[in-house]
């Protein structure tokens, strides 16, 4: 194959993370070739955690960290009751004043330790950012990085936003989508998220006894959002039924088991008893196994594939993407019961995903990734999560359920805030680089000579640096 | 139903988190220990200007006959609305530095002009390496002249504070500090704001390349109505509104910031005596606006910073100098633009107690024509590293060899300046 190493430098941007020191050379004799062979590595898409707790584990931690932590407030309340109880008895209320200025200064306080749930978010994030940054051109990780979008979960509600990344999407981004969506619509961070924890078959014997009912709130967004799509096949009474179907999936209670709690548990008690009809087809009774059928018919539906596909399209393609890549994508997802390593092989095959336009703006934090590639900078997860958050793309923290928009007028309003952040890079990091070379390194042969010239121009290596990360072709993809 | 699930606080770090990370002030913590047996306690601190500051727009030679030829109405005048400050007859300083004035009158400030690093191109990375590093010519470099000179200082028995422990502000160093002496840092809680010229800059590459990216960012910055009216390249009226994207106040108030922080930092007991910061966007090359509009608004804001130094420095200012330099100045005539482009010759600022002030050194070359430097710019006519050496050498105590073999290396033909100190 030709070497070309303009087709190396999209391959990298669009499809990757940008390109980090000799990338763009590296793929050049071939780009799409560099781009497959990333998904045929063992293990890919997951990641070496061996010091991050499972989901459960974390969630037990965080409840002892809270627990002690209640108590200990508890003891130091009861201690200056008592000490000023018996200030008051001794000496009366004005001698209690004296006392009080004449007691020794309290100990200086040590620099607060950053509490267990922030920092086991920041370990997460640390793992989540590390592997974007050092993946070869980073495909599988936009991948993750896609499908944990897609089926968001929200760290405010859940200490397992992080776990949950590496349980239920990472093993399964080429894999099968069934796959996928059974460990995702099992996973207690997705049940606590869509409120499925506490949703509770009217007739089932838990219901009866505390008069408690069904919440609907997952059923709807596995529908709505993680398969058919809004407005397709589905009715309200798909929506309950399904609801009724899924009670008794919810998480087993950490209190007095150190090494249990916080897991997936189907509560049969809970369950809603008798068959149910979805998309008008009925399954019986089957506890458990019920909910399984019908996700796993709901993850081969036309519906489902022209859903996965248009979305896919959209975030790697065009806001509009050019239909006849969508319904090849879709055929292709149907042809192999929802292969995603075949869909995305089908992806990277289509020339409609080549053309040479950079049509989408990259996402903050594909960008501010692609930024710390280029100039090599290990990045520190604290600025990130910060300056991801400012873009408006909190890590793990979407607004809704729908995850965060893949429309670029989602995020062309945020260019003020970028270039911000930019320049605030820029002074900190732009003072040793090479303005050319850096563009060499990043954009190659994508850069523009107008973005040439206003780089090689700059007042400064810091404005040069600005310059180039605010480049049409470095922010776009 | 699990009562335990908890909900972690919000991970977002405050504001103030972020903007830990601006470099502005480097020091070492150290005195200069010959001067400190001569019961002197001096305190040196470098602001390193980027961008080319146009050393023609901060002192004009408005006695020179040639002057309003040059630059016709854009020539600074000791008539009209805002007249240039005087300062000896000849020269005479921007309206927009009060407080430099001041201090030229208290004798207290002195101008170098016609002054450039022997740099005789015009980049502003390899002229800026050349300012910082002290070297002859632009290559690869990683220390700066001012670590170098205190490198060679004797630390004055102040080696009990960690050795030879350094401070700094700001966790890049500029170059000017880079080196052998170690440095610790402070950064500033506030981030040195997008420039107006960055953003210009931006907004004129989008125009020839990104329609989409161009309008959010006009919408950003308001310019639309100026954007209508021709561009950023339109010819400016007097009406015309001053451009002022990132906002002059935040450029004032991180000026300040930053200079006042770092005099604070050399008057404390136990301080660092030597520092350097940097403000940058001095590259004017389009609607430079001198006399009222961008560079008049900067200057206000170093003028401020000037103000805040001797603030802060309170009695330890009799024993300060603080250099202002730039690595080139810029084109003597106006170009297309109603700006300047890359030039040679330009300023330096002394200004502190120590400063035997009140004088413009000028061995000035005249702006005909066949004076110019390569018939463009103010011809250079004196050596920066000679105002330098001199400073050194008579403020610091450093020795004379030192600063001929390992702080300037081939500056033999710039003889330290002598009498800059009172």
């Amino acid at each position: 194959m030709a070497c070309d190493p303009k087709e190396a430098a999209l391959a990298l941007h669009r499809f990757g993370f940008g390109p980090r020191a000799g990338s763009i050379e590296a793929i050049a004799p071939d780009p799409r070739g560099a781009l497959l062979a990333e998904l045929e590595r063992p293990n890919a898409g997951l990641i070496a955690a061996a010091d991050l707790p499972s989901s459960g584990a974390a969630n037990r931690a965080v409840f002892e960290y809270n627990a002690e932590r209640a108590a200990n407030e508890k003891l130091e309340r009861r201690r200056r009751e008592a000490a000023a109880q018996v200030a008051m008895k001794d000496s009366g209320g004005e001698a209690a004043m004296e006392a009080k200025i004449d007691a020794p200064p309290p100990t200086p306080a040590q620099p607060a330790a950053v509490p267990l749930p922030r920092q086991l978010f920041r370990n997460e994030a640390k793992a989540h950012f590390d592997a974007a940054i050092n993946a070869e051109t980073g495909l599988v990780e936009r991948l993750v990085w896609f499908w944990s979008n897609h089926f968001c979960v929200n760290a405010d509600t859940t200490v397992m936003a992080g776990g949950y990344e590496r349980e239920a999407i990472r093993p399964y981004v080429l894999g099968r989508f069934k796959d996928m969506l059974l460990a995702v619509e099992g996973h207690p961070a997705m049940l606590l998220y869509l409120n499925n924890a506490q949703s509770i078959g009217p007739d089932s014997v838990a219901g009866i006894n505390r008069d408690k009912g069904l919440n609907e709130n997952l059923a709807r967004e596995i529908l709505e959002l993680h398969t058919l799509g809004v407005r397709t096949v589905y009715t309200q009474i798909d929506v309950t039924n399904f609801a009724k179907v899924l009670t008794g999936w919810t998480i087993l209670p950490t209190v007095s088991d150190p090494d249990h709690g916080g897991e997936f548990v189907f509560l049969q008690r809970a369950h809603e008893p008798g068959p149910q009809t979805v998309l008008g087809k009925t399954y019986p009774d089957t506890g458990v196994e019920q909910g399984r059928a019908v996700l796993a018919d709901l993850a081969r539906h036309p519906a489902t594939a022209q859903h996965v596909a248009t979305k896919l399209a959209r975030h790697f393609v065009a806001d509009d993407p050019p239909p006849a890549l969508v319904d090849r994508l879709a055929q292709r997802f149907l042809d192999t019961d929802g292969d995603l390593k075949e869909v995305t092989k089908a992806l990277i095959a289509a020339p409609e995903a080549w053309a040479p336009e950079q049509k989408k703006i990259k996402r903050p934090g594909e960008w501010i990734v692609a930024a710390l590639r280029a100039t090599g900078e290990p990045g520190d997860v604290v600025r990130i999560i910060g300056g991801q958050a400012l873009l408006g793309e909190p890590l793990w923290r979407p607004a809704a359920p729908k995850g965060f928009s893949d429309d670029n007028a989602a995020w062309v309003d945020g260019l003020g805030q970028r270039l911000d952040i930019a320049n605030a890079f820029a002074h900190r990091e732009g003072l040793g680089i090479e303005p050319e070379a850096v563009v060499d390194v990043a954009l190659g042969p994508l850069a523009s000579p107008e973005t040439r010239i206003a780089v090689g121009r700059a007042e400064s290596r810091p404005q040069a640096l600005t310059m180039l990360l605010m480049a049409p072709e470095f922010l776009r993809r | 139903m699990p009562s335990n699930i908890q909900v972690p606080t919000r991970q977002v770090p405050t504001r103030r988190e972020l903007m830990l990370g601006s470099a502005a002030l480097f020091a070492w913590a150290f005195v200069p220990g010959s001067a400190r047996a001569e019961g002197c306690d001096p305190r040196f601190l470098t602001i390193v200007l980027r961008g080319a500051l146009d050393g023609l727009a901060v002192v004009a030679p408005v006695g020179d006959p040639d002057w309003i030829k040059l630059r016709g109405d854009k020539a600074l005048t000791s008539e009209g609305r805002t007249p240039a400050l005087p300062l000896d007859g000849f020269f005479a300083l921007n309206p927009a530095m009060p407080n430099l004035h001041r201090l030229y009158q208290a004798g207290q400030a002195t101008i170098v002009h016609a002054v450039a690093t022997p740099y005789r191109e015009r980049s502003h990375f390899d002229g800026q390496d050349v300012l910082e590093s002290g070297q002859a010519k632009p290559g690869a470099v990683d220390t700066g002249w001012l670590n170098r000179a205190v490198a060679m200082l004797d630390p004055g028995g102040r080696t009990a504070t960690p050795g030879r422990q350094a401070f700094a502000v700001g966790p890049i160093a500029p170059l000017v500090v880079r080196g052998p002496a170690p440095v610790l840092s402070w950064a500033p809680p506030r981030l040195p704001p997008v420039s107006d010229e960055t953003t210009m800059r931006l907004l004129d590459l989008y125009r020839h390349t990104d329609p989409v990216l161009a309008q959010a960012l006009e919408e950003r910055i308001g310019l639309a109505a100026i954007a209508h009216a021709g561009g950023i390249n339109s010819e400016p009226g007097d009406d015309r509104p001053v451009v002022q994207v990132g906002g002059i106040e935040q450029v004032r108030k991180y000026f300040a910031e930053a200079a006042g922080a770092a005099a604070k930092f050399l008057t404390r007991a136990d301080g660092p005596r030597v520092g350097a910061l940097a403000f940058d966007g001095w590259d004017t090359h389009v609607n430079e606006g001198a006399g009222k509009g961008r560079l008049a608004n900067l200057l206000g804001a170093l003028d401020g910073a000037i103000a805040e130094i001797e603030t802060n420095m309170g009695d330890a200012w009799r024993e300060t100098v603080v250099v202002l330099a730039t690595e080139f100045g810029r084109t003597a005539r106006i170009n297309g633009n109603d700006g300047t482009d890359h030039g040679t010759a330009t300023v330096a600022v002394l200004i502190g107690g120590a400063l035997k002030g009140g004088r413009v050194l000028a061995d000035w070359p005249g702006l005909k024509d066949s004076d110019l430097y390569e018939q463009r710019d103010l011809r250079p006519t004196a050596d920066l590293r000679a105002v330098l050496k001199g400073l050194l050498r008579d403020h610091l105590r450093v020795d004379d060899r030192a600063l001929e073999t390992d702080v300037f290396p081939d500056s033999g033909t710039a003889r330290p300046t002598a009498g800059l100190l009172a």
